[in-house]
C-alpha cells in the first residue's frame, strides 16, 4: 500500500487489532489469572479481574500431588523420544529424496502424507489389542512408538522442503573445491540444514505434547502424559477450577512459548507446501 | 546433484521410514478389516465368528450413525465456517499496520497451542458453567438469562471450543497467502478505479482461494477425528447429541467392547476421510509440481 | 599448464541432443569466452569442462592427460558460480580457506595463502564477515578469490556479472581483465553479454543450440563473420541485415553493413528515406531510417548531427564494409 498511511487509520487498526487479540487470548489470560486464586475466589461472582488475594498454593498444591511429576517426566519423554526417532527415521529419507530424486519421489512423499490423514478411529481397535497383548498398554514405550509413527510423515515432509531449499550449486562449489562426499556432507550439508531441522524438532515435540487421542487411550496411570492427566480434571470432586488453571498453566506453558517461535515451521508442516 | 549417490544407497536411505510407514498403515487397517467381519466381543471372548456384512449392516442402519454423521458434519462444517471467514477477517486485520501488530499475532495464535483437554475443561468450567462461568456472569450483567451451554447447545458448544483452537491455522494460513499477493496489483486496481470492496472480491478473495481451499480440506481431515474436547466435556451426550463418528465407535470399542462393530465403523470412517483426502493429496501434488 | 582441447564433446539428456559434437582448442594462459544466446549450451560446456555434468561422448584432455572420467576437484579447474555459491555459515577467510582445507594443506600455508589472495583482492578488511554481510560486489571478490587460491590450471567463470548492476559489471570487467593479466593463468568466461565477450576475450567462441558458429578473436569476429548468426551477434547496435532487391545487386542473398560504416547525408546518397526514432547518446547518436525499398536501417553518426522526426535524409553504406551472405547464412 503505497498511499501514505494515516495515523488515524493506524489507530483504528490498532485499537481494533488488540481487541480482537484480547478476546481471542482471553480464555488463556484467564487461566493464567484464576490459577492464583483461592478456589473461594475462583468461583466468585462477580468475577474477580485482577485485584484480588494472589497466591501460589494452588501450584503447590497440584506439584505436590504424588503423581504430578510423573505425568510432566512423561510428556517429555513421549516428545522428545518420539521427535528423536522420527528425526532418526526421517533425515536419511528425506536426505535421499532430496538430493536423489527419481520420478517416484514425488508420489512416496505423496503416499507418506496420505497416512497421516487416515482418521485414527480407524485404526484404534486393532491397535489397543495389540498394545493389550503385547504389554504395551499404559507404556511409555509404546506411546512413544504411536507419536513416531502419526507426526514421522510431517517429519519427513518438512525436511525435505528445507533440504530442496539448499542451493545445488553450494553443493557443487564444495565439490570443485575438493571436498569429498563426506566433507561435502560435514562441513557444507549439515551446517546449512541445521537451522531447518531445529525448526522441524520444535514443530514436532509441540504436536506431540498436544496430542489427544492416542495419549488419552493408551495410556492410564503409568504413561499417562499431561493431556490424560489434565483431562482427569473432568470429573472431579469439589471445587478445583483454581488447581485445574495452576495445572493448565504449567501443562500449555512452554508449548505457548515454543509454539510462538514457530509460526512459520507450522504454516510450512502443516500445509503440506500447498501454501506458500 | 544425481551424482551424488547411487540409487541403491538412497532407497537404503529411504528404506526404514518407508518400511515403518507401511507396516504402520497396512497391518492394523488389514486387522481392523478382518474384525469387522467378525462378531467379537472383548467381554465374550472365544466366541468369535464370522458374521460378514452383518456389523457393516447394524453399523450403517443404526439411527445413532446418523445422528453421528450429522453432528460430524455440522460439527466439521459449523467450525470451518467461522474459521474460515474468521480467518479472513483476521488476517486482514493482521495485515494492516498498526502498533504492536506482532505482539496481537502472538495472542491470535496462542490458541492452537494449547493442548485440547485444556481449552475444552477451561471453556466448559471457567467460561460456560452457567453458574460461576464468566458468559453466565456477562449474560446476568445485561439482565438476560445465562445460557447452559452444555445443555441448551451442547453440540454448538463442542463447535466453538473447537473453532477457536483452530481459527490461528486458518489465520497464519490465510495470512501468508494474503501477504503474498503482490502489492502492485492491488495499486495497479486503485489507479483502474476499484473501490475497496471491489479489490476485496475482484483480486484479493481469488488469490487466497487457493489457500482457502486448502485450509477447508485440511481442516476437515483433522476435524473428522474430534475427540477429547467431546471426551472430556460431554461424553458424548447429553444422550448422543454431541457424539461424532469418531466418539461413536470409540464409545463402541472401548467402552462397549464390541471389536466387530467398532472395526466396520473404523472401516466407513476410514472411507469417508479418504474421500477428503483425495482431493487434498490431488491439490498438494500439483504444487510438488511448481 | 592450463591447456585444454575438447575432442568431439557432445552431450544428451535424454534423447534431447544439446550438444550434437564439439572440437576446440585452448592455449595455456588465454582468456576464451564463450558466447551465445540463452539454451545454446555454453553453460553446460563449461560445467562439462569443470566435471559437474557428465559427457555423453568425446574427451577432454587438460595439459596432455584425459580428464574426461576425473571428478572436479582432481581437475586443478577453480570456478567462479553465476550466484557465487558462497558458504553461507562461515566467514570470508572461511570460504577462501575452504579448498586448501580440503587439499590437507597446514594452517600456516593455509593463512598465508588466504592472506594473500585477500590482498589481491582487496578483501582484507572483510575477512570476518559472512557472505551475507557483503555487498554484490563484495561476494563476487570472494568467489574469486575462493578460486585463485587454489593455483588452477584454469579458471572457469560463469555468468559472474549477470547479478550485478550495471556500473559495477564495468569495474569488474575491468578486474577481471586486470587479474587476467596479473595471474596469466587460462580463462574460460561464459557471458551471453557480447560486450563482455568483446572487451575481455583473447578468443571467443560464438555457440547457437550447441553448434559452435565461429571461433576467433574479437576483432576477427567482428571483421569477417562467417555467417548471418555471427554476424548479428557480434557488435552492438545490431548489423543491418538486408534481403531482396537491394542483397541481389550486390550478389548476395542477405546484405549486411554496421550501422557505424553507413553515411548520413541530408542532400545525397544511395538510398532514400525518413528518419523514425533517434537515440541521443551524447557521443553517439543512432538513427533508425525507414529506407524506401530496404526497410528499417539504423545508421550511427556522431552526437552533432542533428535531425527531426519524419525528415528525409539519404544513407550511402561502405562498399569496403559490406558483408555478403548466400542462401545458406554463410559469408560469400
Amino acid at each position: 500500500m503505497a498511499r501514505t498511511i494515516t495515523t488515524r487509520r493506524k489507530m483504528t487498526f490498532t485499537i481494533l487489532g488488540w481487541a480482537i487479540g484480547f478476546l481471542i487470548f482471553f480464555p488463556i489470560l484467564w487461566t493464567f489469572l484464576t490459577s492464583f486464586k483461592t478456589e473461594g475466589t475462583a468461583v466468585a461472582t462477580p468475577p474477580q479481574f485482577l485485584f484480588f488475594d494472589w497466591t501460589l498454593e494452588n501450584y503447590r498444591e497440584v506439584q505436590s500431588r504424588s503423581d504430578y511429576m510423573k505425568h510432566v517426566t512423561n510428556s517429555i519423554v513421549i516428545s522428545v523420544g518420539s521427535t528423536l526417532i522420527g528425526l532418526a527415521l526421517a533425515i536419511p529419507a528425506a536426505w535421499a529424496m532430496a538430493f536423489s530424486p527419481t520420478k517416484r519421489t514425488k508420489d512416496v512423499l505423496m503416499w507418506m502424507l496420505s497416512t497421516k490423514m487416515m482418521p485414527p478411529v480407524g485404526v484404534l481397535v486393532p491397535l489397543y489389542l495389540i498394545f493389550r497383548d503385547w504389554g504395551l498398554l499404559d507404556t511409555r514405550i509404546g506411546l512413544v512408538g504411536v507419536l513416531t509413527m502419526i507426526n514421522l510423515p510431517i517429519i519427513v515432509w518438512m525436511l525435505y522442503t528445507y533440504f530442496k531449499e539448499i542451493p545445488g550449486e553450494i553443493l557443487e562449489a564444495a565439490r570443485m573445491d575438493g571436498a569429498s562426499l563426506m566433507k561435502e556432507i560435514v562441513y557444507v550439508l549439515t551446517p546449512m540444514a541445521v537451522p531447518g531441522i531445529a525448526s522441524t524438532m520444535l514443530l514436532n515435540i509441540i504436536l506431540a505434547w498436544n496430542e489427544a487421542f492416542w495419549t488419552l487411550n493408551l495410556s492410564a496411570s503409568n504413561a499417562a502424559p499431561l493431556t490424560a492427566f489434565i483431562a482427569s480434571y473432568s470429573s472431579p470432586e469439589g471445587l478445583f477450577w483454581a488447581k485445574l488453571s495452576a495445572a493448565s498453566t504449567m501443562a500449555i506453558a512452554p508449548i505457548l512459548i515454543m509454539g510462538w517461535f514457530s509460526q512459520k515451521q507450522l504454516v510450512r508442516g502443516l500445509t503440506f507446501g500447498a501454501v506458500k | 546433484m544425481a551424482t551424488l549417490q547411487t540409487r541403491a544407497t538412497a532407497r537404503f536411505m529411504m528404506s526404514p521410514a518407508v518400511i515403518l510407514l507401511f507396516l504402520w498403515m497396512i497391518v492394523p487397517l488389514v486387522m481392523t478389516l478382518y474384525f469387522s467381519f467378525l462378531r467379537y466381543n472383548l467381554l465374550m471372548p472365544g466366541t468369535e465368528e464370522f458374521i460378514g456384512f452383518l456389523n457393516y449392516q447394524y453399523f450403517l442402519t443404526d439411527p445413532s450413525f446418523f445422528t453421528a454423521l450429522a453432528n460430524t458434519l455440522t460439527l466439521v462444517g459449523g467450525t470451518l465456517l467461522i474459521t474460515v471467514i474468521g480467518g479472513i477477517l483476521l488476517a486482514l486485520v493482521l495485515d494492516q499496520p498498526f502498533f504492536g501488530q506482532g505482539i496481537v499475532r502472538l495472542l491470535v495464535i496462542a490458541p492452537f497451542f494449547v493442548m485440547p483437554t485444556v481449552s475444552a475443561l477451561v471453556w466448559k468450567n471457567m467460561l460456560m458453567h452457567p453458574v460461576n462461568g464468566l458468559f453466565a456472569w456477562i449474560a446476568r450483567s445485561f439482565g438476560l438469562q445465562p445460557i447452559d451451554w452444555f445443555a441448551e447447545l451442547p453440540l454448538f458448544s463442542i463447535i466453538l471450543i473447537v473453532a477457536w483452537q483452530w481459527l490461528p491455522f486458518a489465520t497464519l494460513i490465510l495470512l501468508t497467502a494474503l501477504q503474498s499477493l503482490d502489492g502492485e496489483q492491488i495499486e495497479a486496481a486503485e489507479m483502474d478505479g476499484a473501490g475497496a470492496l471491489s479489490r476485496f472480491f475482484y483480486l484479493v478473495l481469488p488469490h487466497m482461494s487457493r489457500a482457502i481451499t486448502v485450509v477447508i480440506l485440511i481442516q476437515t481431515i483433522f476435524l473428522l477425528s474430534v475427540f477429547a474436547e467431546i471426551l472430556v466435556t460431554t461424553n458424548g451426550g447429553p444422550g448422543i447429541q454431541t457424539t461424532n463418528i469418531t466418539y461413536l465407535i470409540y464409545a463402541q470399542a472401548l467402552l462397549q467392547f464390541d471389536v466387530g462393530g467398532a472395526s466396520a465403523g473404523g472401516i466407513v470412517a476410514v472411507v469417508l476421510a479418504n474421500i477428503v483426502a483425495f482431493f487434498l493429496i490431488r491439490l498438494i501434488g500439483k504444487n510438488l509440481e511448481r | 599448464m592450463g591447456s585444454i582441447t575438447l575432442q568431439k564433446v557432445s552431450k544428451s539428456f535424454g534423447t534431447t541432443s544439446v550438444i550434437p559434437e564439439i572440437d576446440l582448442e585452448i592455449d595455456d594462459g588465454e582468456f576464451v569466452v564463450f558466447v551465445g544466446p540463452s539454451g545454446c549450451g555454453k553453460s553446460t560446456l563449461l560445467r562439462m569442462i569443470a566435471g559437474l555434468e557428465d559427457l555423453s561422448g568425446g574427451r577432454i584432455v587438460i595439459d596432455g592427460k584425459d580428464m574426461s572420467n576425473e571428478a572436479p576437484a582432481k581437475r586443478g579447474l577453480s570456478m567462479v558460480f553465476q550466484s557465487y555459491a558462497l558458504y553461507p555459515h562461515m566467514s570470508v577467510y572461511g570460504n577462501i580457506a575452504f579448498p586448501l582445507k580440503m587439499d590437507g594443506q597446514d594452517k600456516g600455508a593455509i593463512d598465508k595463502k588466504v592472506k594473500d589472495a585477500a590482498h589481491i583482492l582487496n578483501l582484507t578488511n572483510y575477512l570476518d564477515r559472512r557472505p551475507g554481510q557483503l555487498s554484490g560486489g563484495q561476494r563476487q571478490r570472494v568467489a574469486i578469490g575462493r578460486a585463485i587460491v587454489r593455483q588452477p590450471k584454469a579458471f572457469l567463470f560463469d555468468e559472474p556479472l549477470s547479478n550485478l548492476d550495471a556500473a559495477l559489471r564495468g569495474n569488474m570487467r575491468l578486474e577481471i581483465s586486470d587479474l587476467h593479466h596479473q595471474l596469466k593463468t587460462t580463462m574460460i568466461y561464459v557471458t551471453h553479454d557480447q560486450v563482455e565477450a568483446m572487451t575481455m576475450a583473447d578468443k571467443i567462441v560464438v555457440l547457437n543450440a550447441g553448434r559452435i558458429e565461429q571461433v576467433g578473436s574479437p576483432l576477427d569476429l567482428y571483421r569477417s563473420p562467417r555467417n548471418v548468426f555471427v554476424a548479428g551477434f557480434i557488435g552492438s547496435p545490431r548489423m543491418n541485415l538486408i534481403e531482396g532487391l537491394e542483397a541481389a545487386k550486390q550478389n548476395a542473398v542477405t546484405l549486411g553493413v554496421r550501422p557505424e560504416h553507413i553515411r548520413i547525408s541530408k542532400t545525397e546518397g544511395t538510398w532514400k528515406g525518413t528518419v523514425g526514432v533517434t537515440e541521443h547518446l551524447g557521443s553517439d547518436t543512432f538513427i533508425h531510417v525507414q529506407v524506401d525499398g530496404v526497410g528499417k536501417i539504423t545508421v550511427r553518426t556522431d552526437g552533432d548531427f542533428s535531425t527531426e522526426f519524419g525528415q528525409q535524409v539519404y544513407l550511402t553504406p561502405e562498399p569496403a564494409r559490406l558483408h555478403r551472405f548466400d542462401a545458406n547464412g554463410q559469408a560469400i
